[in-house]
């Protein structure tokens, strides 16, 4: 590594957004995972007023889709600008269209893309190429990058060629492996860039731009008489590209000393077997060459594509020893119904056409085969590799084959060795287990910061999380070594783990991993001297076997001293430093302490000095633990789930949550991405430190938190007291009150504690106060630990008994609603979510007659992410039937949804009266004419459907068969489409315009956090004026749009904007008046986040303060009240009592601004004042409010 | 008329110094407090407390679900520029200071004695004439006896004078078993001047919520009698200056502060509810009165109603009671 460059430990995202932004003037951004990162940083750069290299700050414009940053792509490089994006997966294919017009204009622009599957059987935001090769047609030149220092690299490399070619190019790297990794690497100055950069250019770019000084037309349509030739006129600028992408290649060389080809062949010249391969796999894959030549005495090579398109057959095959007998082309994507994937193709085409023309060096036409890996970051192994080469050895090696994946349906997949290994000893293989709250994840990139770029040491860090937002569970893979390290996957083999976590030995052997000799640090509560004893027997087991050094911190405890929670990271950190002997301790220490006011500086002194503090006394408290020569414990880990599971959770579900779903095979998976409901009901979690315990003498039964409980882990039940035979010990039951309940029964308030996250919303809530002692209420935190056994039988009793009758239940009232079964539990969520409570309250009251359309985002993910999913069907296996399409669609898709159902509702009514001689007229007419407006009226319905069913069983009829296929479409069904703002107010606003004034009867529910919350608090059109989100760093300065106004202006439309933690009882009349209105209904709801910065604890009866403050006023606008000769609109909440100041200042959102721009802040915050002022004498006036006051 | 007035070796045009509180914490108030004829200004408090609250606060939210799911590792921008400290104090301090030509006293709540004395450095580098140390420790603990109190408030002082050459007053509240010993320790430990008295959010119940909740009830006039009581006591037994704090409402309770011994009174509550300009009829009033009464100066009446200048001195040691019996 030079000297004399600025070396820099970075993650790829990092590393092409440096150069991207440097070489842009324009750049427009949207957020999507694992892109999301670039466009935050050339913002928070641009807030900063960081230059570019000619010395002025690129302008940064958040769009409201990838489609739309695409158009503003293309007008701006129409106009002159040098422009860029980046994006993935979606987002690229929102863009096709542009880039074909963008391309086809000869236009240079690079997009930088952080490749990621595209939904298929399902989403994911994992890394494959899938997306990238979905834009081959577009014309766009593919330049594809393998490390971080090539993403760095040739995104310079990739500006530099598209300046002179002309074409514009993806500039792409693996999303997750290559976006996500840490790795040192040498940054490239602004002189380099300058030199790689020829004005000239650029100015030639300027030259070409729309000028009403110079006018011309561009974008002409055309006829069948020019079309096709004009099409033709590019082919000289792709039959120059691949020669000016080498020359930049080499002038970058002359510059940095780093040499890079459109293939780059790597291997003996007289390889006889090659893999071709691009991207983060190309290392791995060189990795295992240079082992296998060097020990195995095998002739194997690489070439990695670094250009893919253009195709350069001249470089392609001179870059190929002549001595290649078999090549294997690997593919990270999938193209169903090829013949082979576009890579494969590709080669294949090329060395063909070589072989038939004769510039290809072999004497025989080589057997070429291809293969998929690494699907959606599928683990790409040297293990795998050397599978590869194995199968080349064979006379007729497998073609189309997979490798990584066990597919025993079709036979596709090569078998590997788990044992085999490539690692040198001589790397650092540290191996971190965490929690996504205790920072594991932070303190690991210090540390690889630490020792990238204060050592001699090359170092890498990836980091693998889970799908759940609350308690997830994060492993950080650590690599340090002398030497440069192009292992891009994940450490199977460590010599140093990490648990910081005691009950993570519960659920997984992490020793599993453990090479002989190495250190296992435990975070643990037990005394030193009762540690050894604590671990399970299989733990005891490897470390006697392989000679583990074991040694253990209360890492709690000293966080507790140094006021610090349950940040253990910079404890666990210090420990790490100690005792892995990487650097000597000292220096350790005091390097730990630089980074710490490096990366704790700007949050003040106070968090700086705990962290101090917390180092310093970390030493004293670490012990090594004394190993007994035998096992001693008797510990077992309990099985994933119980026995009495059905199958596919036992078989498939459980493997998933165990950590062994690589090895599930193609055979247990649905082939067509259908899941059952009710799963999250087994993953028993246990992430609650402490949960809510019920006191029965306290409780006036009102139910409020069972309905604010955002992970439907408190429910109530009215019974009869027959039900308490057999009952727990424990169980606890008390006289229900309230009129309307039969005398004698019972109420019963149960906690699920092991699915409880603790966030605490319940107690906070409560309305109901321990007269003797106040600061309790009905529900107070207690430790889960003690009490997790009898509560968890008591939910089990609990779950048994019979809920209360839908049907007589008065579901506008709070208390009784909350009787009703919710069918959505546990989800994935944030501890405290405030968006989750209204879908399970939907789940409650509509859930077994629903089908929702979820867009992409937080509701899809703790909706609908595997392995377990919180839908649930009731007893009668009635539940809501759930399903996403896109980000952008979702209101499309919730009405197809709803005309299917209107269709087949039309149909079935057809054909009960074509069959009414069959059925009865009686009961023809009663099906007919149904009113079907409350739950006694569903219930009848259906009872006559099934009526139908039995009548019309024994029929040959095909009319009867054909209403038997579509009779239960004659229930009411409750259309709802699902999703937050970036979609109903950004990306998928258009749809849901068009869909809200189709007059269909759908209901919309806008889970409105005012960011983009799943993709980590972008701003949206519905962030409000003043508050901080990424995209808007220095505080949004325009107002929040309102939607709810806009959508009211069609006078058919049901709207109710509700915050259920400010007002249940409105939110609970929004939610019925919605469903039984027979258009469409819009309700948005105040949602709470994580990104607001507030306490998820108080997230609920902070909402209070959104709507006493005015900037959330709630209220109805109901047409049938027109129909009345009502007023529609009713204002369900009071004026503002408090300034937004108030409400606003308690949100860290908010708050940062007044301490990074305090000016901009106040002036922010007076204007916000405005709008929430002029938005609330808007409504009065709606409401016929000031009309009443001057009449008075 | 001659209203000057010396206050911790500070030249004031006249005793009327707004106090910390909203009033001074805009630049544009203060400008309209100047032209209303106040002779200095004393800031709002800095409570280090709040800052060391603030960082911590905000660093648990800019943290919370971080680095724990792969599509959101954060939720906020990266901040480059440092901005929980007290930064935005000493700005405005800085703005203050250039748009007022009136002599600015700083105020701080420490709770560190690294505390006390960086910030006030920093107060007096960032342009203040003077600091004024607002300590408050309420001891609950059943430990803490009143001369480790004392302790306390003695060593913040001492360290913070030996920091610095401005000069600095020590505002206190009136719960010292012994404050006149108090104040002359404070006097001997280098105090240019002592404020009379503090002025303390006070616990509330509601009883609809059961809750404790704090409050801050605007000062009456009665309010100023403890004050005038001790500046009386004081006034010639300690050297610093003494100022008068809470429920200075009129130019009648400016009159009897400073005949009690006061060399200047700090006004707050009825300076917000009356507004700025309020000060000027304050200063006019007491203008006319002292000319109507014949009087040169404000120092030839600075301290005539102090107790050892009063003909009855054992009326500032009295009780109430006592006072209303003999009355009677």
């Amino acid at each position: 590594m030079s000297s004399a460059s600025n070396v820099v430990t970075i993650e790829g995202n990092e590393a092409a957004a440096r150069v991207a932004y440097k070489v842009s003037e324009v750049i427009a951004i949207y957020p999507i995972t694992p892109s999301s990162g670039m466009g935050e940083m050339a913002d928070e750069w641009a807030a900063n007023d960081l230059p570019n290299i000619w010395g002025t700050v690129p302008l940064v414009a958040e769009m409201q889709s990838e489609g739309g940053a695409a158009g503003a792509v293309h007008g701006s490089l129409q106009t002159g600008a040098l422009t860029t994006t980046f994006t993935a997966s979606q987002g690229l294919l929102l863009m096709l269209p542009n880039m074909f017009k963008i391309a086809g204009e000869l236009t240079s622009a690079v997009f930088h893309v952080s490749a990621r599957s595209v939904s298929a059987q399902a989403l994911s935001i994992f890394g494959d190429h899938s997306d990238v090769m979905a834009a081959r047609s577009t014309g766009w030149g593919l330049l594809a990058s393998a490390s971080i220092q090539e993403i760095h690299d040739l995104a310079l490399i990739a500006t530099a060629a598209t300046l002179e070619a002309r074409i514009p190019f993806i500039h792409f790297f693996d999303g997750f492996r290559s976006s996500h990794e840490v790795m040192k690497i040498n940054e490239i100055d602004d002189e380099t860039i300058r030199g790689m950069i020829d004005n000239e250019m650029v100015r030639a770019h300027k030259a070409r731009a729309l000028s009403p000084d110079n006018p011309v037309m561009r974008g002409t349509a055309q006829n069948p008489d020019v079309f096709f030739q004009a099409r033709e006129t590019v082919n000289p600028y792709y039959a120059a590209c691949p020669g000016i992408v080498q020359n930049a290649m080499d002038r970058f060389s002359e510059l940095t000393g780093r040499s890079y080809h459109l293939f780059d062949y790597v291997g003996p010249e007289d390889a006889d077997r090659v893999i071709v391969i691009m991207a983060s796999g190309a290392e791995t894959v060189e990795e295992t060459v240079h082992y296998l030549n060097e020990t195995a005495d095998e002739k194997v090579g690489v070439l990695k594509v670094r250009l893919f398109r253009p195709f350069s057959m001249e470089h392609f095959t001179a870059a190929l020893p002549s001595t290649v007998k078999k090549i294997s082309v690997l593919d990270r994507t999938k193209e169903p119904g090829s013949l082979g994937e576009p890579l494969y193709q590709d080669i294949v085409t090329a060395i063909v056409q070589g072989f038939s023309t004769g510039i290809v060096p072999f004497s025989e036409m080589p057997v070429i085969t291809g293969g998929r890996y690494g699907l959606s970051s599928k683990e790409f192994t040297p293990a795998m590799v050397k599978s590869i080469f194995d199968e080349m050895t064979n006379d007729t090696p497998k073609n189309n084959f997979t490798v990584g994946i066990h597919d025993d349906l079709s036979g596709s997949s090569l078998e590997w060795d788990h044992s085999f290994s490539t690692e040198p000893d001589d790397v650092f293989r540290g191996l971190f287990y965490g929690l996504g709250a205790d920072g594991t994840v932070g303190a690991n990139k210090n540390s690889i910061k630490i020792i990238g770029e204060e050592t001699d040491n090359f170092a890498q860090g990836y980091f693998v999380y889970d799908s759940k937002k609350a308690g997830s569970t994060t492993v950080s893979h650590l690599r340090f070594g002398k030497n440069p390290i192009h292992s891009t996957y994940l450490i199977d083999k460590a010599n140093f783990i990490a648990i910081h976590q005691e009950q993570f030995f519960e659920k997984f052997e992490p020793l599993a991993k453990a090479v002989p000799g190495a250190i296992l640090l435990i975070n643990t509560t037990k005394p030193i001297d009762q540690v050894w004893d604590s671990l399970p027997r299989t733990t005891q087991e490897q470390v006697i076997e392989k000679g583990i050094d074991v040694w253990a911190i209360d890492a709690y405890e000293v966080a507790k001293a140094n006021k610090m929670g349950a940040r253990i990271n910079t404890i666990m950190q210090t420990c790490f430093f100690a005792i892995s002997g990487i650097l000597p301790r000292e220096e350790a220490i005091q390097k730990i302490k630089n980074t710490i006011k490096k990366t704790y500086g700007l949050k003040g002194e106070a968090v700086v000095e705990q962290n101090y503090a917390a180092v310093d006394n970390t030493l004293v408290n670490l012990h090594q633990v004394e190993v007994g020569d035998t096992v001693t414990s008797t510990l077992e880990r309990k099985p994933i789930v119980p026995d009495h599971a059905p199958e596919f959770v036992k078989n498939v579900t459980a493997e998933i949550i165990a950590g062994r779903g690589d090895d599930l095979p193609t055979s247990l998976l649905p082939a067509d991405g259908t899941y059952p409901l009710s799963t999250t009901r087994w993953e028993k979690r246990n992430i609650a430190m402490e949960v809510p315990v019920w006191d029965t003498e306290v409780c006036i039964q009102c139910n409020k938190c069972v309905m604010l409980c955002p992970h439907a882990t408190i429910r109530a039940k009215v019974y009869d007291p027959k039900h308490l035979e057999g009952a727990p010990e424990t169980f606890k039951s008390t006289p229900v009150t309230g009129r309307g309940f039969p005398e004698g029964w019972l109420y019963t308030l149960q906690v699920a504690v092991e699915d409880c996250t603790g966030c605490g919303v319940c107690v906070d809530i409560c309305p109901a106060k321990n007269k003797a002692e106040p600061k309790l209420k009905a529900v107070n935190m207690e430790p889960q630990q003690p009490i997790r056994e009898a509560e968890a039988a008591n939910w089990e009793h609990f779950l048994g008994i019979d809920d209360y009758d839908r049907t007589a239940l008065k579901t506008h009232l709070v208390k009784e609603s909350q009787l009703l079964e919710p069918l959505f539990e546990f989800s994935g969520a944030c501890a405290g979510c405030g968006e989750t409570p209204y879908v399970k309250l939907l789940t409650q009251l509509f859930g077994d007659r629903t089908i929702i359309a979820n867009a992409t985002g937080c509701s899809s993910i703790w909706g609908g992410n595997l392995p377990t999913t919180p839908y649930a069907a009731n007893k009668q296996g009635r539940g809501p039937a759930w399903s996403n399409s896109l980000f952008e669609d979702n209101a499309e898709f919730g009405f197809g949804m709803r005309l299917a159902n209107d269709k087949q509702n039309e149909y079935a009514k057809e054909l009960v009266s074509r069959l009414e001689a069959e059925i009865g007229q009686e009961l023809a007419d009663e099906i007919l004419n149904a009113d079907q407006s409350d739950e006694t009226g569903i219930d009848a319905q259906r009872k006559r459907i099934a009526k139908v069913k039995e009548i019309l069983a024994g029929s040959a009829s095909s009319t009867a068969t054909q209403l038997l296929t579509v009779a239960d479409y004659l229930v009411k069904r409750s259309i709802w489409i699902v999703g937050g703002d970036g979609w109903a107010y950004d990306i998928g606003y258009g749809g849901l315009d068009h869909v809200l004034a189709s007059g269909r009867n759908v209901n919309v529910l806008v889970l409105d956090t005012e960011v983009y919350s799943n993709t980590g608090g972008q701003a949206s059109k519905a962030t409000p004026r003043g508050a901080v989100a990424k995209f808007a760093a220095a505080g949004k300065p325009l107002p929040k749009k309102d939607l709810g106004m806009i959508s009211m202006t069609y006078g058919n439309i049901y709207v109710a904007q509700v915050a259920m933690g400010a007002n249940d009882t409105q939110c609970l009349k929004a939610f019925l008046e919605a469903d039984a209105y027979p258009g469409p209904a819009l309700i948005i709801a105040y949602s709470h986040c994580i990104a607001h910065g507030v306490d998820m604890t108080t997230g609920m009866t902070h909402q209070k303060a959104a709507v006493n403050s005015g900037h959330w006023p709630l209220y109805r606008y109901d047409p049938i009240l027109r129909e009345q000769d009502k007023n529609p609109f009713q204002l369900d909440s009071k004026a503002p009592s408090i300034p937004f100041e108030e409400y606003a200042y308690k949100e860290t959102r908010f708050k940062v601004l007044t301490k990074t721009k305090p000016e901009r802040a106040k002036m922010l915050l007076k204007e916000a004042q405005e709008d929430v002022d002029r938005k609330w004498e808007s409504y009065e006036k709606l409401a016929g409010v000031v009309a009443k006051k001057e009449e008075d | 008329m001659d209203l000057k007035t010396s206050y911790m070796g500070l030249n004031l045009s006249n005793p009327l110094v707004p106090g910390a509180s909203p009033l001074t914490a805009d630049v544009e108030s203060c400008k309209q407090l100047e032209d209303a004829g106040a002779a200095a200004l004393v800031l709002p408090s800095l409570f280090q407390e709040q800052i060391m609250h603030e960082s911590e606060e905000l660093s648990r939210r800019m943290l919370e679900g971080t680095e724990s799911f792969p599509e959101a590792l954060t939720y906020f921008p990266n901040f480059e520029e440092g901005f929980i400290g007290p930064e935005s104090y000493l700005e405005h301090i800085r703005k203050v200071k250039e748009a007022v030509d009136i002599p600015v006293i700083a105020s701080l709540n420490g709770i560190t004695t690294g505390g006390w004395v960086d910030y006030s450095q920093l107060m007096v580098q960032a342009g203040a004439d003077a600091i004024e140390l607002n300590i408050y420790f309420l001891a609950t603990g059943t430990e803490m006896t009143s001369g480790a109190i004392e302790t306390i408030y003695s060593s913040i002082l001492q360290e913070t004078k030996l920091a610095m050459k401005k000069p600095i007053a020590v505002k206190i509240g009136p719960y010292f078993s012994a404050l006149a010993n108090m104040a002359k320790r404070l006097d001997d430990d280098g105090a240019d001047a002592i404020v009379l008295f503090n002025r303390f959010y006070q616990p509330d119940i509601d009883l609809e919520t059961l809750e404790v909740k704090p409050d801050l009830v605007m000062s009456t006039q009665y309010a100023n009698r403890t004050s005038l009581r001790w500046i009386a006591i004081l006034r010639g037994q300690i050297g610093a200056s003494l100022a008068a704090s809470q429920g200075i409402h009129t130019h009648e309770d400016v009159l009897k502060m400073i005949m009690a011994g006061a060399d200047i009174t700090q006004m707050t509550g009825s300076l917000l509810t009356n507004g700025n300009s309020y000060l000027s009829t304050v200063l006019e009033n007491l203008t006319r009165w002292m000319e109507e009464k014949e009087y040169e100066s404000l120092e030839q009446m600075k301290g005539c109603l102090c107790m050892k200048s009063v003909a009855d001195p054992a009326a500032f040691e009295r009780a109430n009671y006592m006072k209303t019996l003999y009355s009677w």
